[in-house]
């Protein structure tokens, strides 16, 4: 298959799938676009990620223009991009066509009601595998339990959350670098 | 010009809010207020079936706002307004990435961001829980926390959980499709 048609189909399956935002995105990535397709690690969508949070539009959309980008260059971000919208194009087209009051209909609660309880475990899932990337050592677990505490029970803007921690990233690393440097030379 | 405008009223969207999920919503409302093309109550409707369809929800509020002004066409233009943005920008910052790749100063930088990023999604992950697993309205009405507890789910979610990790190789979908029949079937949604 031409690898463009590739991306855009695998990008509306997941964007098909995704119930519930960006974040609940995460598990379809891992398992079409990390195990499946091997277009990118673990770590590299987890970088994604992090700067789709801080750059303008939405996550899910500027994930899937990063991995299209990075497999196929621009018209490859193109294709993925406009494959995870698609099946929101659909589905909403449909819905605002012939179906006034789709939220209210009984079966749509109750199957949903179930889809979020599957959503919930699939996003466990996907963090705990993050978590062992991520959290590698003492200053990222510290920056992890800040991050997650402040984000529960603050308004703060996750942009501020991702901005803090990028610094706090080159501060962490560049001292610990030269500690490590100057402890060589005493030695 | 519909066309045009519609491109652009989404294209401002899509160029400003920043961070997801929700963050798309003040724009939207400011559209509502602006062009008419929906009402806030519309807006509020479509929260609803964003949460019940798939999609992120500013995709789904331009396509259904394009829609109603400008049929097929216009969702589809509505849509892409909003995404434009997104992709002009992300290659730009790919394409320095790519550069710079080699850079301690990037790396650095994405030590930081990883687990800023696994955090975020944990207290988002938090919030799901919160709305599929807790009744948070018994509880304020009882007092007592045990009414806080929905039991179907959460045996639900325990069967899920070691389903998932005993049957690893299937797709999602399996599991997702699944709870959708387990809903209905044991009217999870109270409906």
């Amino acid at each position: 298959m031409p690898k463009l048609l590739d991306l855009f189909l695998t990008f509306a399956r997941i964007g098909g799938l995704t119930f519930g935002g960006g974040y609940a995105m995460l598990p379809m990535l891992q398992k079409e676009v990390i195990e499946t397709k091997k277009w990118a690690t673990e770590e590299e969508v987890m970088n994604y990620y992090a700067v789709g949070q801080c750059t303008p539009g939405i996550i899910a959309v500027n994930t899937a223009t990063f991995i299209g980008y990075k497999t196929c260059g621009i018209p490859g971000g193109i294709f993925a991009t406009l494959g995870v919208v698609f099946p929101s194009l659909v589905i909403i087209s449909i819905i605002a066509a012939f179906i006034t009051n789709f939220a209210e209909l009984a079966v749509v609660k109750n199957a949903f009601a179930g889809i979020r309880v599957c959503v919930c475990v699939l996003i466990l899932n996907a963090v705990v595998k993050l978590f062992k990337k991520s959290v590698i050592d003492i200053p990222t677990a510290v920056l992890f339990i800040v991050i997650f505490i402040g984000s529960i029970l603050t308004d703060i803007s996750p942009i501020i959350f991702v901005i803090a921690a990028g610094a706090a990233g080159i501060i962490i690393q560049t001292l610990t670098q030269k500690g490590k440097s100057e402890g060589g030379k005493q030695a | 010009m519909i066309y045009l405008q519609l491109f652009f009223e989404f294209f401002k969207a899509g160029l400003f809010a920043i961070g997801g999920g929700l963050a798309t919503l003040p724009f939207l409302s400011d559209i509502a207020d602006k062009t008419g093309w929906f009402t806030h109550g519309d807006l509020a409707d479509m929260i609803a079936i964003s949460e019940s369809t798939p999609g992120p929800i500013g995709v789904n509020m331009a396509t259904y706002a394009g829609f109603n002004t400008g049929g097929i066409p216009g969702a589809v233009i509505a849509t892409l307004g909003l995404i434009c943005p997104s992709i002009i920008i992300i290659i730009a910052i790919a394409k320095i990435l790519d550069k710079f790749r080699k850079s301690p100063l990037v790396n650095h930088t994405f030590y930081g961001l990883r687990p800023a990023s696994v955090a975020l999604i944990s207290a988002a992950g938090i919030m799901v829980v919160k709305m599929a697993l807790l009744d948070m309205d018994a509880f304020h009405a009882s007092g007592n926390i045990l009414d806080m507890i929905k039991y179907k789910e959460v045996i639900l979610a325990v069967a899920l959980f070691f389903l998932i990790k005993k049957f690893n190789k299937l797709h999602p979908a399996v599991f997702l499709a699944g709870s959708l029949a387990v809903g209905i079937i044991l009217r999870l949604g109270g409906a």
